[in-house]
């Protein structure tokens, strides 16, 4: 299988403002919503082309994340806009009884999640995002790893039906799934391997596939699951790769409380016991610094993960 | 818009005030207070201004839509909506019980008609009436989106955001009201937390502001004319409603008290003899 090299870098925010955008040219009922904080989600294209169907809330956004609900009453397709904390954790109640408990078809979307976030520091950095929306009764989790996976992922929610988390972030990051296929709901297979599986989301599918390179050096085969959709979780995919491997990691840019790594010791712990480490950050609030340097200090490096790895393989 | 029929209305005004009673004495739970108060409200609305079909659609394309924001005075709500046709009145009897479609407070998750959006979380309500109102611009359709709030609920935050957004953005297809009874679950408004000059502060957000009695249904009805009248021309309108908290069962009127709790057996026969049977109990 591919081994992955990036050519150009982006930020997964572009690739939710260029999905946006197309979606408006796509669907007249696509609206945007946004909570003063246009620049910084990207939504500047939509605005322009389409400024009948933008809606600028201001800084209000439990008002935003109900305006939201009472617009799909008529039909229309709302897309939230502001920063990973200020879509779930402030508005919470809003998001719980306005929206999910009432099946309402709203797309929260979400940049500046997790570390990367990096100098505004831990007021901003939301680390307990995935496990609050995945926590949320028929609450679709989507958590992209590149900026072409974050267009598709926002082009998929305009067909999809229901409340929904889009959770992406700010850095430019490696581009390399371009040309693979998005559907919500199923785990992409990066690399094929057979001693370990490293079940990685958002940014971290970057860092497991540096890491699946120094593992090879070292003789053990990874693979690496891209693990875009948190809920639903792609069971059948996991269980199949753990049957193989018989151990797994997973990283993600999150709490380990509540993130991708729960939601796969659930499935594991169910209906195939299986060693499992979690690359995670654990039970910490971050804190300022530049996005690559906090990765490092908090454990989501390349090299964490290959630890990981190589304890895991011991308790099989 | 045809003249209102008084003597019926009325007639509906001590049915629907039965059958409150009669829902909350049944399952011992449940928000009697502004339920009783505010039935004049409903009845105006749902058997005078409001364009509605039964036949619920969610989406109300081309329908007035109504949003009940202090969700806890479902009882008036649900005998409304059972009166008007949108269920069967004997489904009153399943109110806050298992399996049933009337919740404590009103969902859309079990599909009850008449509902569009849950509430009871306080503070809601004025924003998801606000995105309706939107679409309904959006999509070319000229019916009113009206909300009822309560007083106590305006110490949320949330709806002063609401208020300010639909004021800035010229939201004029929404008429709110606000249930001004002067009394919340742990007392007296102004012992609680003062609201001072409501209405001072919502023509300071950039609302037009009518004052009613909202016990006066003759008086209501005119209220909610004006309201109409003065929609539509830039500004959202807000109905100022006074009410009595309890209004039809005496030892309920005024009281804080009975906010949220169920008669006993010998206050529901007291309750029972006040308020005559006109249309039917459940």
């Amino acid at each position: 299988m591919t081994k992955f090299t990036f050519t150009d870098k982006k930020d997964t925010r572009s690739g939710f403002g260029v999905g946006l955008h197309e979606l408006g040219k796509q669907n007249p009922n696509v609206v945007a919503l946004v909570a003063d904080l246009l620049g910084s989600m990207k939504m500047d294209a939509f605005k322009k082309d389409f400024p009948e169907r933008f809606i600028q809330i201001g800084i209000a956004e439990a008002n935003m994340m109900s305006i939201a609900a009472g617009m799909t009453i008529g039909g229309k397709i709302p897309f939230t806009g502001t920063f990973a904390n200020f879509s779930t954790g402030r508005v919470y109640d809003q998001i719980r009884q306005s929206i999910a408990y009432s099946g309402k078809n709203v797309k929260v979307c979400a940049s500046h999640a997790g570390l990367t976030l990096g100098e505004d520091g831990a007021t901003h950095q939301i680390l307990e995002d995935i496990g609050m929306m995945k926590m949320m009764p028929g609450m679709t989790v989507i958590v992209p790893c590149d900026f072409n996976q974050t267009k598709e992922a926002t082009l998929a929610l305009g067909t999809h039906i229901g409340p929904a988390y889009l959770r992406f972030g700010r850095p430019v990051w490696p581009i390399f799934t371009t040309g693979r296929p998005f559907t919500i709901g199923k785990a992409d297979k990066m690399i094929d391997g057979k001693d370990v599986t490293i079940f990685a989301c958002g940014h971290m599918v970057w860092q497991a596939i540096e890491a699946e390179a120094i593992l090879a050096e070292k003789g053990i085969s990874a693979e690496v699951i891209n693990i875009h959709t948190i809920k639903p979780l792609d069971v059948e995919a996991i269980l199949t790769s753990a049957e193989k491997t018989r151990c797994v990691v997973t990283c993600e840019e999150h709490q380990m409380n509540g993130g991708l790594g729960d939601s796969v010791a659930q499935v594991l712990g169910r209906f195939r016991p299986t060693p499992i480490e979690m690359v995670a950050v654990n039970d910490t609030f971050g804190e300022s610094g530049k996005p690559f340097e906090l990765l490092t200090k908090y454990g989501l490096g390349p090299e964490n993960i290959v630890k990981a790895v190589e304890k895991v393989m011991t308790r099989k | 818009m045809a003249q209102p029929d008084f003597p019926y209305l009325h007639k509906l005004c001590s049915q629907i005030r039965r059958d409150i009673v009669r829902m909350v004495y049944n399952c011992q739970s449940g928000h009697p207070g502004a339920s009783l108060g505010c039935t004049e409200f409903f009845v105006a609305l749902y058997f005078h201004f409001l364009k509605h079909n039964p036949k619920f659609s969610m989406d109300g394309k081309g329908e007035d839509l109504f949003f009940l924001s202090n969700g806890h005075i479902s009882p008036v709500w649900y005998s409304t909506l059972a009166h008007a046709g949108y269920f069967d009145k004997k489904e009153l009897s399943t109110f806050r019980k298992m399996n049933s479609r009337l919740q404590g407070h009103p969902a859309t998750h079990e599909h009850l008609p008449g509902i569009r959006v849950a509430s009871g979380s306080l503070g809601q309500g004025l924003s998801v009436a606000i995105g309706a109102a939107l679409t309904k611009k959006l999509n070319n359709d000229d019916r009113f989106v009206y909300a009822l709030m309560g007083d106590g609920e305006q110490q949320e935050g949330q709806v002063w955001e609401a208020c300010m957004f639909a004021a800035h953005n010229k939201v004029d297809n929404l008429i709110a009201t606000i249930d001004y009874n002067g009394q919340q679950i742990d007392g007296p408004v102004d012992k609680i937390l003062s609201l001072k000059n409501l209405k001072a502060k919502w023509e300071a957000f950039g609302w037009v502001v009518i004052e009613s009695n909202g016990n006066d249904l003759e008086g209501l009805v005119a209220a909610l004319e004006k309201a109409q009248g003065l929609a539509k021309k830039g500004q959202p309108v807000l109905n100022l409603m006074t009410t009595v908290m309890g209004f039809g069962v005496d030892y309920m009127m005024g009281s804080h008290k009975w906010h949220g709790v169920a008669p006993n057996e010998e206050e529901f026969k007291k309750a029972m003899a006040q308020l005559e049977e006109t249309l039917g109990d459940f």
